[in-house]
């Protein structure tokens, strides 16, 4: 099956909300127009965040074989806007807005091996697909990192129904994932699914690359909203439009050049289609490229950047030491 | 969906097709590197073969703008170009390379669906790719084995599957739609017996003592060159889900033993067919005539081929008409006859499939 972005709305009921790691709530919705949700696909919601209706995506982690249950999990996101707060907040019995399934990061059956990878709250979108390969008797290894074992959600449930074929790396505990021996692992035949922030992205991205293993075989999902440093507040210059804009650290560049009156192009806003793009005239600073349309090389070149989430950040390095005031970029938009 | 919903839908006129299941999508010999369109289940599906002749079926529809990829050329050695900016597949359906960029969008794919190369057929799995198990190709083992020699044609019926499956699960039509080849009134006199077991129905007609209708004579003296006299005739239709059903047919001698299970001096054919529905009023008719005698003659391969594909010519008529007149005629319903038990059953494990995908609507 391939991508499905047509949305159909409905309105669910929350009739479950359980924590199941620190700061990860479990939440079962009853969907009124049910649909089995495949492997890799995810919902989109509407949350409020202070009274104002705001979109928001969640993988399904499991849903029954009619659709009638859907199991969504979400962590508390650091530096939250609010739509995660809101989702911790739902009690049962309270009603939502949520699309049918959409698939943006279809299992393929059929490959000779596979890898699943899941990166912290990425196991959402990982779960099933385990699941499923393991129905299938497929030949798969699963690997689930994270910072602390009690921030990982499901792995009591993931070792009884995966066993010998569940890799477990926690970083408190010093088994941190050495990211070109799992490369290493995979050969020709081999289709490897992540999904997890994105520095542990790039980095299978970059040995996949080393390895010149096929680029289709490498499939991920990216939540669009991580990036290699902590947001910082910016300022943004268009000299075209007349504009001097600060970007929060708590609104896309995008956003903010939306909300200063720009109208400006774009599509996934997650950074994969390239259309939100604009070129970088000057720069006090450096870019966070939290995006996967450009390539390594474009990304090091830095004359053009995805402002739905990329952003500048003060020091190149991520430390705050030498930082001095905001950083400044002056862009075209297209 | 809820047990009213099927009793209420038993006659429905458009009946919805399984999706979880095989249908035949193309004879083995029209697939080639050359990449053909071919809509199935209400999905134009773009289909060829790998440079290492393996079958690839994708949605015939780029990820981009959605342009027919069966329009495009084979590409590497298993990939397919879109024809419209350049955009190439994997046989998995997976974009290998975009135009005007260096990295590949990762949601960049066409859904490709399970294949099986399977007795003379390229059969597809259009719903859950996760169900589609080899082991459920319906048995058409007369087409490849060694027992049996055929050919056949694909017939484009323009007419909902489920009203081709209706015509061959009760042949008492023979005498009325095919009375100059096959139908003899002794059809509608004889008895029948209908048996279902799990998805297969099987229907059962003997006529004793009877006089070969032209068709058969013909084949009799094929085989018992100058025969002359009555003949023990024979009707067991096998269907199995969704759309697959071979017909055991034949005449022998009367009296020399046919019904017991001799039928050394009869000839037997198999008439295989399996539909697959192209849209919910149209259908892909796959249909072939299997002999057990005079295996060596492609004379009478050519000559049964072509005098069913006559016969069948007749059904088609009437299929397109029937099928006209129930779209004319919205407000009227089906109502059912003793001869219908066949197909009755076989309704009913289409309905409960159905109802398993969660697809089954009641009759408008
Ligand atoms: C396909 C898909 C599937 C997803 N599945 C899940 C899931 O299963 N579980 C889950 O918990 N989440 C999932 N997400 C993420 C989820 O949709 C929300 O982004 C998340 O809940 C945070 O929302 P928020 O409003 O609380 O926080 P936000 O305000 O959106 O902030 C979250 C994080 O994003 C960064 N950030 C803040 N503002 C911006 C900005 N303007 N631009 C870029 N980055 C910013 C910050 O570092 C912050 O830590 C998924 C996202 C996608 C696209
Ligand atoms: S809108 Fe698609 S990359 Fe930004
Ligand atoms: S429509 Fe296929 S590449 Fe544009
Ligand atoms: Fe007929």
């Amino acid at each position: 099956m391939a991508a499905t972005n047509i949305e159909t709305w409905q309105s669910a009921t929350v009739i479950e909300t359980t924590p199941v790691a620190d700061g990860i709530a479990r939440i079962v919705l009853e969907p009124s127009l049910p649909l089995k949700a495949e492997p890799g696909s995810h919902i989109d919601l509407m949350v409020e965040i202070d009274g104002e209706p705001a979109k928001r995506s969640y993988s399904v982690v499991e849903s029954s074989d009619d659709g009638t249950r859907l199991v969504i999990s979400v962590m508390r996101a650091p530096l939250s806007r609010g739509g995660s707060i809101f989702m911790h907040g739902l009690a049962v019995g309270q009603r939502l807005e949520i699309t049918q399934p959409l698939q943006n990061f279809p299992l393929r059956v059929g490959a000779q091996r596979y890898i699943l990878l899941a990166g912290g709250i990425g196991i959402t979108a990982i779960a099933n697909m385990a699941a499923v390969l393991k129905r299938l008797k497929a030949d798969y290894t699963l690997v689930y990192v994270g910072r602390s074992r009690g921030a990982m959600a499901y792995l009591g449930e993931l070792a009884e129904l995966h066993g010998e074929r569940l890799q477990v790396h926690v970083d408190d505990e010093g088994s941190s994932l050495k990211v070109p021996e799992l490369v290493g692992r995979a050969d020709a035949g081999t289709e490897l699914y992540m999904c997890g922030p994105i520095r542990l992205m790039d980095a299978v991205r970059r040995s996949w690359v080393e390895r010149e293993l096929d680029a289709p075989n490498l499939r991920y999902e990216t939540f669009g909203n991580s990036g290699w440093y902590d947001p910082e507040e910016f300022i943004v210059r268009v000299p075209k439009l007349d504009l001097e804009v600060k970007v929060p650290q708590g609104r896309s560049m995008l956003e903010a050049l939306e909300d200063a009156g720009a109208e400006m192009m774009f599509d996934c806003r997650k950074g994969e289609c390239g259309l939100c793009e604009v070129r970088i005239l000057e720069l006090t600073g450096a870019i966070d490229h939290r995006d996967v349309f450009y390539s390594e090389r474009q990304q090091r070149l830095s004359t053009k950047m995805n402002c739905c989430v990329s952003r500048a950040v003060t020091s190149a390095t991520g430390s705050r030491a030498d930082a001095v005031g905001p950083a400044v970029i002056t862009i075209e938009p297209n | 969906m809820t047990a009213v919903a099927a009793t209420s839908s038993t006659t429905n006129k458009i009946l919805p097709h399984p999706l979880n299941a095989w249908y035949v999508a193309a004879w083995d010999h029209e697939v080639t590197r050359k990449p053909m369109s071919r809509r199935i289940a209400n999905r134009p599906v773009a289909l060829y073969r790998t440079e290492d002749g393996k079958i690839v079926a994708l949605a015939d529809a780029c990820w981009h703008r959605l342009a027919p990829l069966s329009m495009g050329k084979t590409v590497g050695k298993d990939g397919i170009q879109c024809p419209y900016h350049g955009i190439v597949y994997n046989s998995a359906g997976r974009c290998v390379s975009m135009p005007a960029q260096e990295t590949i969008n990762p949601s960049a794919t066409v859904p490709s669906f399970p294949t099986v190369e399977r007795y003379r057929y390229v059969w597809i799995w259009m719903g859950d790719p996760t169900l589609a198990d080899p082991d459920l190709v319906p048995d058409m083992h007369q087409m490849t084995s060694d027992e049996w020699a055929g050919d056949g044609l694909t017939i484009h019926a323009a007419c909902n599957y489920q009203l081709v499956l209706d015509n061959l699960m009760d042949l008492t039509h023979e005498e009325f739609v095919h009375s100059s080849t096959i139908g003899q009134e002794e059809l509608s006199e004889s008895d029948f017996v209908t048996v279902r077991e799990g998805n297969k129905v099987t229907v059962t007609r003997w006529m004793h003592n009877i006089d070969a209708p032209p068709f058969w004579l013909k084949n009799m003296r094929d085989k018992f060159p100058g025969f002359e006299g009555k003949v023990d005739r024979w009707q067991i239709i096998n269907f199995e889900a969704p759309s697959t059903i071979s017909i055991d047919v034949g005449v022998a001698k009367a009296g020399t033993g046919a019904p017991e299970g001799d039928r050394s001096q009869g000839v037997n054919g198999f008439v295989m067919n399996t539909i697959t529905p192209e849209t919910d009023r149209s259908s892909h008719y796959f249909w072939a005539f299997m002999r057990n005698y005079c295996l060596d003659s492609q004379l009478i391969t050519t000559q049964l081929r072509d005098g069913v594909h006559g016969v069948f010519g007749e059904d088609e008529e009437m299929l397109q008409a029937q099928q006209a007149a129930i779209d004319a005629n919205p407000d009227y319903e089906f109502y059912n006859l003793n001869i219908d038990a066949g197909g009755m059953w076989v309704r009913r494990i289409l309905e409960s499939m159905l109802a398993a995908e969660g697809r089954l609507v009641a009759s408008a």
